[in-house]
């Protein structure tokens, strides 16, 4: 089990996200099922992190953890150093509104509302005018590539216009972290591709944080670094450089090589 | 604790103005409209049972009659009925819908949205729904009594009801169907602002 040292004053790393000792139990009848297990994780600002493991192993629940999405039994979630436990409701939806930006799956757009109108709901939250609300709208949907589809509604758009218009939504405030639940689980391999090089694009270019949960290859191929989450523990934080990713791969010089010596 | 550290991050407020959540809950009932027109049927209906006997009584008053009492009882609790039938069908319809839509709260929660902006949603769209259903029930208990009259060959008794009564009764029918409407949703918004911004991850229903 991977130990992470606690930040201490002379460390100069800017931390987005500190957990300590986060447990989540949840109560089924008369069992307890530990999702998570006084689980230590630190997320440097600026990281592009992937989190990893199988079913069942937690990784939803940290992930849940990080974003603010739910409480913990116990333990400490601190974002941007403020505890959550201590944030009220209304002070988490602010959290949620300006300093983390969502990315589901399953795209999660409001079906009635346009490409435009979606990505401008967090900046009414946000109390921005409608002139603020437009102009930048404009500009996020452009900077995704979805120019020209401003006033097009969910159901008249592809699943990797969808989730570009999910990204485009997600920075709409401007957040410190960006937290995708499986980005590219509901795409094709090329659109999924092309997914991930605009979010890495994105974490470069504005310093972003990125936590993201997922499957995919590719994603974990663009991290700083990978967190493998099995039954409810961290099994090990890894560099990108240390993993090591083999895709079914085939060596085609390896299967024609002329053999090393002429054949009797 | 270094200076950084120290500075606790600002939180604000998150708002929802109400030209923004009337916006909202338009375009809901124009993109769901066949499940808005279900609903407002019900108080359509209701509304137009409750018009159409008003409109025979003020009819009545026209003409210098009265209900016996018996039958004014009876009538009153016809109607009262008829509208709680309407409120059950509405609170119906009306939880449906949230749970059509959990995924939906559940990311404009992860979007920001306090339980309140939700309740703000969904009162407003019922209420909407009670106004413009409660319209046209006016419009058609009017209008069923004035046939009613036609079959009778008693159109003339129409012009001579007693008008100040019954635009009394159009203002008040028109209150009874919105308010009623909004009542009727008190119980499926709860339910909906209650959903944690998780509900946005399930993938079941």
């Amino acid at each position: 089990m991977a130990s992470v040292p606690a930040p201490t004053d002379h460390m100069l790393e800017d931390y987005v996200v500190r957990t300590r000792g986060l447990t989540k139990i949840y109560k089924m009848g008369d069992e307890e099922l530990h999702a998570l297990d006084n689980v230590a994780l630190d997320v440097k600002r600026g990281e592009y992190i992937s989190i990893m493991g199988p079913s069942g192993s937690g990784k939803s629940t940290l992930f849940n953890m990080v974003g603010g999405l739910d409480k913990p039994s116990a333990g400490t979630v601190y974002i941007n150093e403020t505890d959550m436990a201590q944030l009220d409701a209304a002070e988490l939806a602010w959290i949620r509104c300006r300093t983390v930006g969502y990315i589901f799956q399953t795209f999660n757009l409001i079906p009635v509302m346009t490409a435009l109108e979606n990505v401008t709901l967090p900046m009414v939250f946000a109390g921005k005018t409608p002139d603020e609300q437009l102009q930048r709208g404009r500009e996020l949907l452009e900077l995704v590539g979805l120019g020209e589809r401003l006033h097009h509604r969910p159901s008249e758009l592809s699943g990797g216009q969808q989730q570009r218009v999910a990204i485009a939504r997600a920075f709409a405030n401007d957040p410190s972290i960006i937290l995708a639940d499986e980005p590219t689980a509901n795409l094709d391999l090329r659109t999924g591709k092309e997914i991930i090089e605009l979010l890495r694009q994105l974490n470069k270019e504005r310093g972003v944080t990125v936590i993201s949960a997922t499957h995919d290859l590719h994603m974990i191929d663009i991290s700083d670094r990978v967190v493998w989450v099995r039954d409810g523990k961290i099994d090990k934080i890894e560099e990108r450089s240390h993993v090591d990713i083999k895709v079914g791969h085939v060596d085609w010089e390896d299967q024609y090589a002329p053999p090393a010596e002429p054949i009797e | 604790m270094s200076e950084k550290n120290a500075a606790r991050f600002e939180v604000g407020r998150v708002e929802l103005p109400w030209s923004a959540a009337f916006a909202i809950s338009r375009k809901n009932i124009q993109v769901r409209l066949g499940r808005a027109l279900i609903t407002a049927s019900g108080i359509l209906l209701g509304i137009a049972f409750l018009m159409s006997v008003l409109t025979s009584k003020a009819v009545l008053l026209g003409s210098g009659q009265a209900l016996e009492p018996e039958q004014a009882t009876r009538q009153t609790w016809l109607i009262i009925m008829s509208l709680l039938v309407c409120g059950v069908g509405i609170t119906n319809s009306m939880f449906m819908s949230v749970t059509e839509r959990f995924r939906e709260i559940g990311t404009m929660k992860c979007l920001g949205a306090v339980d309140g902006f939700v309740v703000r949603l969904f009162l407003i769209e019922s209420g909407l729904l009670g106004f413009f259903g409660s319209l046209a029930g006016v419009l058609l208990g009017f209008l069923v009594v004035c046939i009613a009259h036609l079959f009778k060959r008693d159109l003339a008794a129409i012009g001579g009801m007693d008008w100040g009564y019954f635009g009394a009764c159009v203002v008040g029918s028109l209150l009874i169907g919105a308010v009623l409407s909004i009542l009727a949703t008190i119980a499926p918004a709860v339910r909906a602002a209650r959903l944690p911004p998780a509900a946005a991850l399930r993938t079941d229903v």
